[in-house]
């Protein structure tokens, strides 16, 4: 589904540059979940960025569904079935959450129908109460809030390949635990979807088929969460 | 009735929300003629020099008069004068608005000067819309509204002008007595090389008067906006506004905020945001599929919703 190719990114002056990603190559299969964890700095969300066009690489290819989509722009990848919670949504003035999830659940083959049962439904997944669907996606809401609405915004599209780039930030212990029954259940609705979750939280990549660690910019190990978690656990990450 | 040809029914419908008479109180002001009005039980409209009086009773509730003005003759100018007696205990909603249709070299201009005395404890919803269209010279909207609350009394502005204006100054002003509240939203959107201007001037006089004012504007392409902002709390009253705008292309905006507190008590708060649409905004409807110009319309839309 998945192929990241010799990619790299660097970033600042030339004579000062510095590397985020380099050479990285993975793949993600159909069906697969994979948490990308590792250090801060070591390049999880640059990468998942780069994936969804947030960011433009500076050599490398990214490969999905066989078709190179290096130089595709994010509406591009979005409609080609790559979805994308990001770390700190934005908010949005005079645009309520229904409106966002409508948008989401737009132009693409959704699980959401436009009923006010369906949107219901999926704003409390996410643990909020159906008047949040009248709210402003504005700076009224909590950070924690802001985070699960971005969070259900992602779902709604039901996409081929959903990154989740640190979904607990900003959420507290509660909330988290609700967390990761949402990831549980979203993958047990669509099996055919990748999910890619970007994370420091041990409960969420306990969950994964495959955990990939970066450090400085690569892949430092790889596999199942029994195999790696100990030597995460054993190198204090 | 003089019937309206198309282009007018247009711009009715536009500003107001209708293209026919409408139940209840209204007055069909067209090309600086009223070509049709009617009284209600509650609710009395009649005429005097440039302009109406509208009367409504005490306790009169949930009735709504319009009273829009279009100009669909290139070159007319007039100066219109409305005074509004809202009676003790009445809930009214005000529909105005004006559309101006211009196909021809000169500038047309509407001056609306609407004067509210809203009664003890009533409660008024005024609604005015502003819009401009037609290939001609100009379309310049110059409306003031005053507005003076009693005691108890409730107001609610939703001034808007939507677009294809070239000129406006607009003032607005409100005195508000002890427990009177105020809310006024004012949306604008100005594109080309048209010039907005907006004063908006709010005194607190009355104990537990408040005063909440949002303005969210767009300017686009070469166009100009201004905005003065003023509050003055003169006893125990909270005042708040609020002057946010979005820029595109070329767009300008001048935002002048003043806050004046002559009480020991008066809370007064001012917030003002400008500048272009975020990257991050457009960056999360794109990554929902939008395009970015469907992303900018998305968040000008919801901007001024």
């Amino acid at each position: 589904m998945l192929q990241v190719k010799n990619l790299s990114f660097s970033v600042g002056p030339a004579r000062k540059r510095s590397t985020i990603l380099n050479n990285l190559n993975l793949n993600i299969k159909p069906g697969e979940f994979v948490v990308i964890t590792g250090p801060n700095g070591s390049g999880k969300s640059t990468l998942a960025k780069l994936t969804m066009g947030l960011e433009k690489a500076t050599s490398g290819q990214i490969i999905f569904n066989n078709q190179d989509i290096t130089d595709k722009n994010i509406t591009e990848r979005a409609k080609l079935g790559i979805a994308f919670a990001f770390q700190q949504p934005p908010h949005f003035k005079g645009v309520t959450v229904k409106d966002l999830l409508q948008i989401s659940a737009t132009g693409h083959e959704t699980f959401l129908e436009d009923s006010e049962t369906d949107y219901k439904k999926l704003i409390e997944t996410v643990g909020l109460d159906e008047s949040y669907l009248e709210r402003e996606v504005n700076n009224t809401l909590s950070g924690g809030e802001l985070k699960r609405i971005e969070i259900a915004s992602a779902i709604a599209r039901n996409a081929q390949l959903t990154i989740f780039d640190e979904p607990e930030a900003g959420i507290d212990i509660w909330s988290f635990e609700k967390l990761v029954q949402v990831f549980k259940k979203f993958r047990d609705k669509a099996p055919e979807r990748a999910l890619v979750i970007i994370s420091h939280q041990q409960r969420l990549i306990k969950q994964a088929d495959r955990i990939i660690v970066l450090e400085n910019g690569q892949i430092a190990s790889e596999g199942h969460p029994d195999d790696v978690l100990p030597q995460l656990q054993e190198a204090g990450s | 009735m003089k019937t309206l040809d198309q282009i007018e029914k247009e711009l009715m419908q536009t500003v107001a929300g209708i293209h026919e008479p409408p139940a209840g109180a209204y007055n069909f002001r067209v090309n600086g003629k009223s070509v049709d009005r009617q009284s209600s039980k509650n609710i009395n409209v009649e005429p005097q020099e440039n302009g109406l009086i509208i009367t409504v009773k005490a306790d009169t509730q949930d009735e709504v008069v319009h009273i829009p003005v279009i100009i669909s003759k290139t070159g007319h100018k007039e100066v219109v004068i409305n005074d509004f007696y809202i009676g003790d205990n009445a809930d009214v909603t005000i529909v105005a608005g004006c559309g101006i249709y211009n196909c021809g070299p000169e500038n047309s201009v509407h001056d609306g000067i609407h004067t509210f005395h809203v009664g003890k404890n009533a409660k008024v919803r005024y609604i005015e819309k502003h819009y401009g269209a037609g290939p001609g010279a100009g379309k310049t909207l110059n409306p003031v509204s005053k507005f003076y609350l009693e005691k108890g009394a409730y107001a609610e502005a939703e001034l808007e002008q939507i677009r294809g204006v070239d000129s406006t100054n607009r003032i607005t002003e409100a005195e508000l007595k002890d427990g009177a509240k105020i809310l006024i939203r004012e949306k604008m959107l100005t594109q080309g090389r048209q010039h907005a201007k907006s004063h908006i001037e709010t005194i607190l006089n009355g104990k537990n008067s408040v005063a909440d004012i949002v303005s969210r504007s767009v300017a686009t392409d070469e166009s100009r906006q201004e905005f003065t902002l003023h509050i003055e709390g003169n006893n125990l009253c909270r005042g708040h506004s609020e002057c946010d705008a979005i820029l595109q292309d070329n767009g300008a905006v001048l935002a002048t905020p003043s806050l004046d507190a002559k009480h020991v008590d008066a809370q007064l708060i001012h917030e003002a945001a400008i500048g272009k649409i975020a990257s991050e905004q457009l960056d999360k409807l794109m990554s929902l599929g939008l395009t970015q110009i469907q992303a900018e319309s998305q968040i000008i839309n919801g901007f001024l919703k």
